[in-house]
């Protein structure tokens, strides 16, 4: 094909760069569609369209890539899901419902390459066979809301989207849904609830969406990050991409570094980064030079790390989960040596306390039992047994609820305390005393 | 109740989804924009608008946080407490902004200029702490730039 001879800077700039920016090119004005079309932007579609739907699904699955939303689950191998003999209605819906405490690299591409994710949502509704497609925005982001419908006009305007796509017979709409604060949306579930105009309500799975999705159709639900890399494995081939950072995991990663470091941020950098050097190199080390006495590898509810743990751990979802975490959304959040511990979890708990939906009892209830007793140890009026007292309320949440918010309030408390309970308990006196 | 235009935005809206239902929560925020909150009368008129039962419309108001049940002042401060804003000194903000207006989280200044509230996180940890005020986000703040910023706000609607 002959578009395949287009100079194009977007997908794989990395020439004055160390590492290929596949998601954040360095490009000034990229959300402008005039920009991206002169760096090669939209080529990717064209490429596909040339192609069998099927054709496309097997790109994106031999690619080896995973879901950036948190559960880091095999992409093409998702899309597989959907039934292709089907007289029903197919969609695609789209997890922009960045919520996580210490997540925030999902408005990067809304604000800065927005084209790459409508160009990826296109692309991924042609392989499925998809006619409607929905994006959920939290509903506080209205400026990344407005540009995202900014560049969806313009997309619209240029072929890329609605009827009959670049002259083929392949047709797609897509919408924006915002929703308007409930952290719970962003389970996929819950979402496809809040899409139908209902209470964000989990569903109880199987059935799983690809079998009964919104209004009971097969449906997809992929995040942000995930899609945007589409267009770029469709262009440079899943070979490239599977070559690009950790094996398992391949691709670049969008890391949002925040908390004690002089320079937070998202930074795009290769899966398998070392943590260290997202904290030293990227980030700009530990404020004031302190120590770190903890670090949350991937939003707030990945089991935290040691300071004196993060040495050698490498950031993708392998490698986590053999010192004990999870990559989650790459949502790095470092804390120095003179952080409260009790008041961070209090903090951690009060939030999924406040987002339990209220269905499931071990949930609504063991949220608000924690809450209470982090509260009290935060009053100086804890008590060393109550650190195991915490551990068996996590323990009767963890694996006992409809969705994965318990367990993401159960897993903060469980493993700050085993792995921090020495200065857990010295806290507690310290403060039990003082208060005294 | 609503107006010409927001009555063509529902029609709009309608078309993007199979079902009446799908559109409840961007009429909803229709409504917000046009009324300021959403009043049980606000409730019932766009439970009849959708053909929806009123209860249906009261228990998705009251799940999510961003649609105000009361009114709220010309300001609405909304200001991130989460743990990564915590750890940059969101508290100290906070109880910096009840002492320059006068008023607790939660509540509204009598001239019904500024509403503040305490909200999880903004997807905004990297320039922690932070605000929203409206539809926009206020990064990198400290006591100094929250006074600016206050100040600006009062000039604006003097004018």
């Amino acid at each position: 094909m002959s578009e395949t001879t287009i100079t194009t800077k977007l997908y794989v700039q990395g020439s004055d760069t160390a590492f290929p920016k596949i998601v954040l090119p360095e490009i000034p004005g990229l959300a402008k569609i005039e920009v991206y079309e002169s760096n090669g932007g939209y080529g990717a579609l064209k490429k596909a369209i040339g192609m069998q739907p099927d054709a496309v699904t097997d790109e994106v699955k031999k690619s080896g890539l995973r879901g950036r939303g948190g559960a880091a689950f095999p992409t093409g191998l998702k899309w597989t899901f959907m039934p292709k003999q089907t007289e029903k209605q197919k969609y695609l819906a789209i997890n922009a419902d960045e919520s996580e405490p210490g997540s925030f690299k999902d408005r990067q591409i809304l604000e800065s390459n927005p084209h790459q994710l409508i160009e990826g949502i296109v692309i991924a509704s042609y392989a499925m066979g998809i006619r409607t497609a929905y994006v959920y925005i939290r509903g506080e982001y209205y400026k990344w809301m407005t540009i995202l419908q900014g560049a969806l006009d313009e997309a619209y305007a240029h072929g890329y989207v609605g009827e009959s796509i670049l002259g083929s017979n392949f047709s797609v709409n897509i919408y924006i849904h915002r929703g308007a604060g409930a952290y719970i949306c962003g389970e996929e579930s819950g979402l496809m609830e809040s899409i139908e105009g209902k209470r964000g309500y989990p569903r109880v799975k199987p059935p799983f969406p690809a079998q009964n999705g919104l209004w009971g159709n097969p449906t997809t639900i992929n995040n942000v990050e995930t899609i945007a890399n589409v267009p770029a494995i469709l262009w440079n081939g899943a070979e490239w991409f599977s070559k690009i950072g950790a094996q398992k995991h391949p691709g670049t990663l969008l890391f949002g570094i925040s908390g004690h470091v002089n320079s937070p941020g998202v930074f795009e950098l290769p899966s398998g980064t070392l943590l260290t050097d997202i904290i030293y190199k990227y980030a700009g080390g530990v404020i004031g030079d302190k120590k770190i006495k903890m670090v949350i590898p991937g939003g707030s509810s990945m089991p935290p790390l040691r300071g004196d743990q993060v040495e050698g751990v490498r950031m993708d979802a392998e490698s986590l989960k053999a010192v004990g975490s999870a990559i989650g959304t790459g949502g790095v959040i470092v804390m120095d040596e003179d952080t409260d511990l009790v008041k961070v979890l209090l903090r951690v708990t009060k939030f999924y306390w406040h987002e339990s939906c209220g269905q499931c009892t071990p949930c609504r209830e063991g949220t608000g039992w924690m809450r209470k007793i982090l509260q009290r140890m935060n009053d100086g009026n804890g008590k060393v047994e109550d650190l195991d007292l915490l551990i068996r309320v996590a323990n009767n949440i963890e694996g006992n609820t409809i969705c994965a918010l318990g367990d993401a309030a159960a897993w903060p408390v469980k493993f700050t305390i085993q792995r921090f309970r020495k200065e857990l308990e010295e806290e507690i006196l310290r403060q039990s005393r003082s208060a005294a | 109740m609503f107006t010409e235009e927001n009555l063509h935005k529902v029609e709009e809206i309608r078309k993007r989804y199979p079902k009446p239902m799908a559109a409840l929560l961007p009429v909803l925020w229709v409504a917000q924009e046009q009324f300021g909150w959403i009043s049980e009368d606000v409730m019932h008129y766009v439970a009849d608008l959708l053909g929806l039962p009123f209860n249906h419309v009261l228990g998705v108001v009251t799940f999510y946080t961003m649609y105000n049940r009361k009114p709220v002042g010309k300001y609405h401060i909304q200001f991130c407490a989460n743990v990564s804003c915590m750890l940059r000194g969101s508290d100290n903000l906070i109880e910096h902004i009840e002492h320059r207006l006068g008023v607790k989280v939660g509540e509204t200044t009598s001239d019904k200029m500024f509403t503040l509230s305490e909200v999880e996180c903004l997807g905004s940890c990297g320039t922690a702490p932070m605000m929203q005020v409206n539809n926009d986000y206020y990064d990198n703040l400290t006591a100094e730039k929250i006074d600016n910023l206050l100040e600006e706000f009062k000039k604006q609607a003097n004018h």
